[in-house]
Parts: structure tokens; C-alpha cells; sequence
């Protein structure tokens, strides 16, 4: 990495997590979200948490907030563990999280009035951070009146006037519209080259590759499988105001990304954990529809030779590169993609995939499904070994329990019934909360299944 | 309450202003006025009559509101308390919900002797007693709905905001006040609109009542028309009923109203409403200059109030806790817990043991089942008339305006000062009490299914409307597969009331007098009236017990099927 020479990570260390653990009660038992965390926050940087969704980032800006406990390991603020909400930081909310029925004035003076700071002061003190974001003219307004880029800078306000010493920003920009999120992005940047921002560190959260690029001094990469561990840092040293055109930055960029999708800094893919035969706890399904994915088969299948590199995809889609990661991975699983160096190529069956009419990509998509999705492949020969062809969707639940949230395990057995269904393979009740065997699935499944 | 900031550029105090104060001026005096009355001493047992001059009918129907609006404080208050209590504290939580649940399927009217007898005995030779029980009757029959409805708002605040209040450090005061309660305000206001209007029935039957063979009276309006029904004097229960119908519509018009409307502002939503609640009452308040001084005249004292509040400590969780420690905490709650109630039970039985023995309980239940045939009956004949012309009226924006306001004060007529009306008509006709009470019963409940339908049927989409239209589904069909669907959720919230309202009702319904006849049906609200009358407190116990069961019974199996039904599969 030519780019990336460690720098300024020389300041106090403000926040500490030593080796973090987080679990959550799962449907059958604790499962791992977080795995080992080792972080410091120190004074004078901003660091980009980075992860796909899943990817445990959120939930360790929380434990770091002292929002949440963490389920073993420590968590120190000015070298004192946490035994509470974290006094030295202040969140700023993806959703915004304004209270409708207060003013813009109201809503930023919450936190003084919290501290027990006099009426007085505090609105001084709240004119002065409404000057600083550029809300002035609003203060007498309702959240509701405003834009959303405007309701975020009240979010922003509302944060800095309690003069946190780490500022947490939890996906703030990816509620609102490019232009406003990449204006928003730039005032804060410069406020905090001008020494004018109030607080002595930020942590970001971001699923944002280049957004963690542009603003962050450290890109720590989290990855989901088997759960959040950290699994690359990127020192980012560009000069600010950084140019998201300069090689560097993209450089950094494709770096970046092609941790995110599972390969090492440089080169080779990483050795992921290849399960050495693919069940549905060591494969999840990714969260795309047929619809999602087929789509993108199909404008990929335009490009020429069946291949186009992910960045100007997302460019010609209008999209984040982010984005589309559920739709890569689930081509990737299916066999019907390769991803390449930042390249994503139709394979052979993915191109005829791509090409058919609707019924025989159908007839592919289950083939490849039966192949590549355990899930999928699980549920068709547990119905073909039922006499009835019926099972409760709670039978599989029930399977999946030790590996899965009850979150994620609907989220599981939704694209498993979409994919299902797609096939042709069986279908779903919801009433009855039924998976029932497709009449034609016996045609389709054949060599597949025993 | 945050105050309400007027955003009219400021002028000279107008006439507004003067009217407004002059109007706060006379309501204060009239309270005062009124409420003298409830302290006077006398033996409220001696109370023989009430004066039906109607010219009485104005200081009569201040007294029956002083004590609805007593009442909504109370249930107010129970409701932060009570609410607060099960939100915040796992143990409390499983305790207190599920006695509410039951609470709120307790015939009100059936604990009426129980209470009366024990409010007297607390204030001898005082009105104050028979006050007390006549407002606890209504606050029975507005607080379960309106608790249910706060704590239900106060455990799905959403994350973010429970977020802020620990990531900015707030006193757990100002959690309540900045936040639980404003983002509870809008459910609470209209739950005590809707519980207020169901409380005017629970007010009627309380001022006038016979417990162990004497008769109570205060002066107000239900007493009023009760007097007027025993003298036979159809003209001055016309009075009445005019009364009634001035100060249920003076209500909305004056409070419910204007509150709802000032209510919006703590809609959680992302923009501006296209429609927004609206009161020409709030609208001229808000032209006044008052609220605006008011506002600057309480900043000190809501600053005071917030420092105040600061005793209450930190909103703030410990991260760790000791899961020994918690389990120990459990362990001794429950047993605690289940030996108090084991104790009451114990207690219960012996006393229906050593009085009547605990064959008590056959009768109602056999008469139980009489009276549910009556509810059953009842819902499907309204459901059969009154969702045909809710949809009708629903799908018509015009009609919808013109009747919904008059929907609503039907429902929160209350149906008690129909009775003497329909009475006379079965005198006249000679129809059997044994069916003629399902009529009475249907008078005040059948408008929730009325008024839920309209509600279900306006909130369906325009478009999927015309998308029927665009493919020719008419009749039978366009029933089955639109209208129905589309409506039942908010039926069946409808029904629920209703069906809970008429077990309720059957207790004035099954027994009815007029001019000195009575009539009695056969049946378990009759039995519990019998029961009151002579004072006969183990059959009144047995008796409201198994009525409670009933009403639990068929909400669980019936109700609260069709209910998840309609979440699951019937929600727009």
C-alpha cells in the first residue's frame, strides 16, 4: 500500500474496546454477532467503522456508546471501564431520531438541559451550534417543516453542543439523497479541518465503501462470517479535501472493496472458512430476490463478453457499489457469477441463465439452486422424503436454530421460499405455514436429490 | 404540557383576549359553585328524591360532569402509575397485565353494590361517599382501556428515542416528559375520548342505585331521568334525554375536540399531514393572546419542575448485571407474589363456603349461557344490518361526514335513558322481556360495529376501488373479495366493544322498571342485579366472577382469533 503509512494515531487514547464479544439470545442458545474485538479511539482521528449489514458494526458503535453491555471483554473510556451510557460520547442517528414535538431550538438544547445547564446558557450555547452547522433561521422550526439533510444537521447540532469528546455517527448519511448526503459530508469535513469541530475523535459507521474512504483517517473493514471480527485496517493519509477522481483514492478503494468481498489487501481470495461441504448453517442464502438477481444477470449479460467491473456497474445503475453486494453474492453462490478482481462475469450457465425465457431459467435457476443453496436444497428433500410432500415451516426453523437469530432465520427462509418458489420447486402457505413439494418439482429435481 | 407558542404576529389585546379570560373566570366560579354540593352532610340513605323540576336540569348536569371529568383525572393519573410500573419493571410487568386483561373484563356494573357499601362506611353521614362510588364506577369503566393503551405506547417507543435519552444523558423525568409522553399523547388523548364517551352509561347507572334494599340518589342527570322513569313522566324524561344529548355534544365540541386538534403535534411523522384534526375552539384560543403568555409565565416554573424532577435520577441502565443475583431477586418475588394471591383465593372460597358453599356458582353459570345466546344473537343481527350500511356510508365521503359525528355521539349516548321508551313500546305490544332485552342491550352497543365499519370501510384505497370497477367486480364477488377483507380488521376491533358492552348492558337490561312495573328477563345480568338489590354479596361475588369468566372466555376463543386473523392476513 503506497498510500497508507500510519499517521496521527499518536493522540490520547479516548476509547478502548478489549477484546469485545457480543452475542445475542438466539432461538436455540447465544449467538456470536461480535467476536473479539480489539479497537482504540484515539485523539484527533476519525474512524470508519465498514461492514457489510450484518457485519456487527452497529452493534459495537453501541457497546462502545455504552448503549449496550457487552457480553464479555471491556470497554474503557479515558482508561475507566464502562458501567453505563458512555459519558463522553454523543450519537447521531441514522433515522435522525428528532423529537417532532420540540423545536429545532428545543431539540438542541436536550442534552444541556439533561447536564442541568441554566435556560440561559443553554440557549446561548444552542444558538452557537446552530450558527456552526448552518441551521440559522431554523431554530423556531419542527423537524417536520424541514428537509431531510436539514433534520440531519439538527441531528449533527444536537450532538455537538453537549461537546462530546468522541462524536458516534451511526450510517448518518444514508437516509438521505446523494447530492444532499455528499453537501452535508463536505461542511462536516471542513468544519473538522478548521479545528472548529467540538469534539476530539469520530467513529463512523458506514456500509459506504467510499464515504468511509473519503472522511475516515482509519477504514477498519468488520466482516460477518462466522461473525464480526475485524478483519482489515486501512490507514487513509490523502490530504483532505480528498478527490474522489485521484488514484489514490480509488485505489484505496478497490483495495478496500475487495476485502469486503472476502479477499485478502492484495491479491488471492481469502481463505474463507470453505466449509468442506456446504450446509445451510455454514452457507446463508444472501438476502436477494429472484427479481434482484435476475435483473442484474441480465444488464451484466449486455456488457460485453458477459462481464463488467462492479464499479461501473454501479456507475451506469446509479447505485453504490454496496448495494448490489446481496445480488453479487447470491449470483456468486449460485454458480451463475465470478467475481474477479473487482469483475463480475457471467459464468457459462449464468449467461444462458441471463439469455432464456422464463421457463427455462426457471428450469437453470432451479437446477442451480438445488446445487448451490443448501437451504433450498434441504427443504426440496425433506418434502420429497415426507409422505404427504408437507412440512411446517417450523421444522426447518427449528433446523436452523442453532445457527441463526430468529431475525435472520426469517430472513433465511423468506429468499429460501422466494427462490423456492421461483423454481418451481415447492411452494409456501403463509396461513397455514406450510412448505408444500411443487408438482414438477420431481421432474426438476431428479439427479439432484437423493 | 409544552406550551402552545401562537405564530400570529403579535397585537394589541383584542376582544379575543377578553372573551377567552372571562370564559376561564365563569368556569372556575361554577366549579366551585358545583362542587360545594358534593360535601354538603346528610345521610345519603335519606336522599328519597330528586327534584324533577326541569329547571333543576342545569345544576344537575354540572354535577354529573364534575364527576366525569373527577373520573378521566383519576384514570388519568392510574394510568401513569399504573402503566409506568408494568413498562419499567419485568416483574411488575407480568402481574399487572395479565390482571388487567381480566380488570378490564369485569362488569363494572356488578362491583357498583360492592363499592357503594364500602364508600359509604368510609364517609358516615357524607355525601362525599356516594360521590366517590358513583365516580370509581366510572373510572372503572374508562381507566383498563386507556392504561392498556399507554403502556402499550410506552414499550414500543421506538429504539432511536430510547437511544437519545440514554446517549444524552436525560433524568428519567425528562424521558417521561420529552419523550414517553408526548409519543404516547395522541393514543391517550383519543383512548380517553373513546373511554369518556363510554363513561356517560357507567354514570347514569351510578347515581341512582339500590344496594341491600335502600336507595341511593345524587343529584344529577342520571337521577334525574331516574326519578322522572319512576314517576312514569315521559315529558321530563324527554328533558333529560335533551340534557344529555346538549352536554355529550358540549363535551366533544369544547374539549375532546380542541384536544385532539392541538394532539397533532405530536404526530411522529415525517411531514406535513394533508389532513389535520381541526377545532374552531383551539383555533380561537389560539388567536388569543394567552397562550403565549401563559407559556412565558410557566418557563420558571417548568424549569423548576424539571430541576425538581432531576431527584428521580439518571435514565440510565447498569450494563452488567448479576444473573444470580436477578434469579434470587425472582425467585423470592414469586413466591411472594403467589402466596398473596394464593392467600386471597383461599380467603374468597372460605367466605363463599361458610356462607352459601360453592354450589353458588351453578346457577350463573347456567344463566350465563342464556345471556350469551343474548350477546351472540345481538352481534350477528347488527353485524347483519349495521356493516351493510357502514360500508355504504363509508364509501361515500359526503355521507361519511354528515354521519360519523352523529355515530359518535349515538355511541356515547347513553343507551340506559332509552330504556323507559322502549319499555312503554313492550308494554304496549306485549313482546317477552326474555327477547325485548336483547333490544335494550343492542341500543348502546351496536354503534361501535356501526361506527368501526365506517372507519374500516373510508381507509380502503380509492384505487383498489377502481380496479374493481375496471374489471367488472360487482355484487356478491366484489363483497367477498374487497369489502369484507377490507373492513374486518376494524370490525372486529368493533365487535370486541360491543360484545363486551352488551354483557355489561344486560346487568340494567335484563331487570327493567317503568311507571312501577317491572320486567325481568331470565338471565345472569338480571341475577346479578337481583343479587345487588338484596344485598346478597356471596351470589353478587359468584355472579360477577362468572360473567367475567364468560367475557374472558369469548374473547380468547372467538375475539382474539379473529383479531390475529385480521393482523395477519387482513391488514392494508
Amino acid at each position: 500500500m503506497t498510500t497508507a503509512t500510519p499517521t496521527r494515531r499518536t493522540g490520547e487514547v479516548l476509547l478502548a474496546a478489549n477484546n469485545v464479544t457480543k452475542s445475542y439470545a438466539g432461538a436455540d442458545g447465544e449467538l456470536p454477532v461480535l467476536g473479539g474485538i480489539d479497537l482504540e479511539i484515539h485523539e484527533g482521528e476519525i474512524v470508519a467503522l465498514l461492514g457489510k449489514s450484518g457485519s456487527g458494526k452497529s452493534t459495537l458503535l453501541r457497546c462502545l456508546a455504552g448503549l449496550i453491555p457487552a457480553s464479555s471483554g471491556s470497554v474503557t473510556y479515558r482508561g475507566e471501564e464502562l458501567h453505563g451510557a458512555n459519558p463522553g460520547t454523543a450519537m447521531v442517528f441514522q433515522t435522525f431520531a428528532l423529537l417532532p414535538w420540540l423545536t429545532v431550538q428545543q431539540n438542541v438544547e436536550l442534552g444541556l438541559e439533561a447536564k442541568g445547564v441554566g435556560p440561559k446558557e443553554r440557549a446561548e450555547a444552542a444558538v452557537q451550534a446552530i450558527d456552526l452547522i448552518g441551521l440559522d433561521g431554523f431554530e423556531s422550526a419542527y423537524p417536520k417543516e424541514l428537509s431531510g439533510g436539514m433534520r440531519q444537521r439538527v441531528g449533527f447540532a444536537r450532538a455537538l453542543v453537549v461537546e462530546p469528546d468522541v462524536l458516534m455517527m451511526d450510517e448518518p448519511f444514508s437516509a438521505l439523497d446523494v447530492l444532499t448526503a455528499e453537501n452535508l459530508r463536505g461542511e462536516l469535513m471542513e468544519l473538522w479541518e478548521s479545528g472548529q469541530f467540538p469534539t476530539k475523535a469520530v467513529v463512523l459507521v458506514t456500509h459506504n465503501i467510499e464515504e468511509a474512504v473519503l472522511m475516515a483517517d482509519r477504514v477498519v473493514v468488520l466482516g460477518s462470517r462466522p461473525y464480526g471480527t475485524i478483519r482489515e485496517t486501512f490507514d487513509v493519509s490523502l490530504v483532505r479535501p480528498r478527490d474522489r477522481q485521484s488514484a489514490e483514492f480509488e485505489q484505496i478503494v478497490d483495495a478496500v472493496y475487495q476485502v469486503m468481498t472476502g479477499r485478502t489487501k492484495d491479491g488471492p481470495k481469502l481463505t474463507e472458512p470453505a466449509p468442506a461441504r456446504r450446509t445451510p448453517a455454514s452457507t446463508p442464502l444472501p438476502a436477494a430476490s429472484v427479481d434482484g438477481l435476475s435483473g442484474l444477470a441480465e444488464i451484466v449479460a449486455q456488457y460485453e463478453g458477459g462481464a463488467s467491473e462492479l464499479a461501473d456497474l454501479a456507475d451506469d445503475l446509479g447505485l453504490e457499489v454496496d448495494d448490489m453486494l446481496p445480488q453479487v453474492d447470491a449470483l456468486e453462490l449460485l454458480g451463475l457469477a465470478e467475481v474477479e478482481g473487482g469483475e463480475l462475469r457471467l459464468t457459462g450457465t449464468g449467461a444462458a441463465f441471463a439469455r432464456a425465457d422464463v421457463q427455462a431459467s426457471k428450469k437453470l435457476f432451479a437446477e442451480a439452486a438445488l446445487e448451490a443453496a443448501p437451504l433450498v436444497h434441504l427443504i426440496t428433500s425433506t418434502l420429497l422424503r415426507s409422505a404427504e410432500g408437507v412440512q411446517r415451516a417450523g421444522f426447518f426453523r427449528d433446523l436452523l436454530a442453532h445457527h441463526y437469530t430468529s431475525e435472520q432465520i426469517d430472513r433465511q427462509l423468506e429468499t429460501a421460499t422466494d427462490w423456492g418458489r421461483y423454481a418451481e420447486l415447492y411452494a409456501y402457505n403463509a396461513d397455514s405455514e406450510e412448505y408444500r413439494l411443487d408438482e414438477d418439482a420431481q421432474l426438476r429435481v431428479e439427479p439432484g436429490v437423493e | 404540557m409544552t406550551t402552545i407558542t401562537s405564530r400570529t404576529p403579535r397585537r394589541g389585546l383584542t376582544w379575543v383576549d377578553f372573551a377567552v379570560a372571562a370564559g376561564v373566570l365563569v368556569l372556575g366560579y361554577l366549579i366551585l359553585q358545583v362542587g360545594k354540593g358534593t360535601t354538603v352532610n346528610v345521610d345519603p340513605a335519606d336522599v328519597s328524591g330528586v327534584d324533577t323540576d326541569p329547571s333543576q336540569l342545569p345544576y344537575y348536569a354540572a354535577r354529573s360532569l364534575l364527576r366525569m371529568f373527577v373520573a378521566l383525572g383519576a384514570s388519568v393519573l392510574f394510568t401513569f402509575v399504573y402503566a409506568y410500573a408494568a413498562a419499567r419493571s419485568r416483574r411488575l410487568e407480568r402481574i399487572l397485565i395479565p390482571a388487567l386483561d381480566i380488570l378490564q373484563s369485569v362488569p363494572v356494573l356488578g362491583f357498583l353494590a360492592i363499592t357503594t357499601t364500602g364508600f359509604i362506611a368510609l364517609f358516615p353521614g357524607s355525601m362525599l361517599g356516594l360521590e366517590l362510588a358513583s365516580i370509581f364506577a366510572i373510572f372503572t369503566s374508562q381507566a383498563w382501556n386507556m392504561t392498556f393503551g399507554f403502556y402499550a405506547s410506552l414499550t414500543s417507543l421506538p429504539r432511536e428515542l430510547d437511544e437519545v435519552s440514554r446517549s444524552f444523558g436525560f433524568t428519567r423525568w425528562m424521558r417521561f416528559w420529552r419523550i414517553e409522553l408526548p409519543s404516547g399523547a395522541i393514543d391517550l388523548i383519543w383512548n380517553g375520548m373513546m373511554s369518556f364517551a363510554g363513561g356517560w352509561f357507567f354514570l347514569v347507572a351510578s347515581e341512582a342505585i339500590s344496594v341491600a334494599n335502600h336507595n341511593y340518589t345524587l343529584p344529577g342527570v342520571g337521577s334525574y331521568a331516574g326519578a322522572a322513569i319512576g314517576d312514569g313522566d315521559l315529558g321530563k324524561v324527554g328533558w333529560a334525554i335533551l340534557t344529555m344529548a346538549v352536554m355529550v355534544i358540549g363535551v366533544n365540541f369544547l374539549f375532546w375536540r380542541p384536544l385532539t386538534a392541538w394532539a397533532e403535534k405530536f404526530k411522529n411523522e415525517q411531514s406535513e399531514a394533508t389532513h389535520v384534526q381541526r377545532s374552531l375552539v383551539l383555533d380561537f384560543l389560539r388567536r388569543s393572546h394567552w397562550p403565549a403568555l401563559l407559556g412565558r409565565f410557566l418557563a420558571p416554573v417548568r424549569e423548576a419542575v424539571n430541576r425538581a424532577g432531576r431527584i428521580f435520577g439518571r435514565d440510565d441502565r447498569p450494563l452488567s448485571v448479576d444473573p444470580a443475583k436477578r434469579r434470587v431477586g425472582d425467585i423470592v418475588f414469586g413466591v411472594i407474589a403467589t402466596a398473596l394471591i394464593a392467600w386471597g383465593l383461599f380467603d374468597l372460597l372460605r367466605y363463599l363456603h361458610d356462607n352459601t358453599g360453592l354450589g353458588v356458582f351453578g346457577e350463573p353459570l347456567v344463566l350465563g349461557l342464556v345471556t350469551l345466546l343474548r350477546v351472540v344473537v345481538l352481534v350477528a343481527v347488527a353485524t347483519v344490518i349495521w356493516v351493510p350500511v357502514g360500508v355504504k356510508i363509508g364509501f361515500s365521503p359526503r355521507l361519511a361526514k354528515i354521519a360519523q359525528p352523529i355515530v359518535q355521539v349515538l355511541a356515547s349516548f347513553p343507551a340506559n335513558f332509552l330504556f323507559p321508551l322502549a319499555m312503554w313500546f313492550f308494554l304496549r305490544t306485549g313482546l317477552d322481556i326474555n327477547i325485548g332485552c336483547i333490544f335494550l342491550m343492542a341500543l348502546g352497543a351496536q354503534w361501535y360495529i356501526l361506527f368501526n365499519t365506517i372507519a374500516g370501510a373510508m381507509a380502503i384505497p380509492s384505487d383498489l376501488k377502481e380496479a374493481m370497477d375496471d374489471l367488472g367486480v360487482q355484487g356478491w364477488q366484489r363483497w367477498k373479495r374487497l369489502i369484507i377483507p377490507g373492513v374486518f380488521p376494524s370490525y372486529v376491533t368493533g365487535g370486541i366493544t360491543a360484545s363486551g358492552g352488551a354483557w355489561n348492558a344486560s346487568i340494567v337490561a335484563e331487570v327493567v322498571t317503568f311507571s312501577g312495573t317491572t320486567l325481568t328477563a331470565t338471565g345472569l345480568g338480571a341475577y346479578i342485579f337481583k343479587a345487588t338489590e338484596e344485598g346478597d354479596f356471596p351470589r353478587l361475588l359468584a355472579g360477577v366472577a362468572v360473567m367475567s369468566l364468560y367475557v374472558v372466555g369469548l374473547n380468547r376463543l372467538f375475539w382474539r382469533r379473529l383479531y390475529r386473523l385480521a393482523e395477519n392476513r387482513y391488514s392494508l
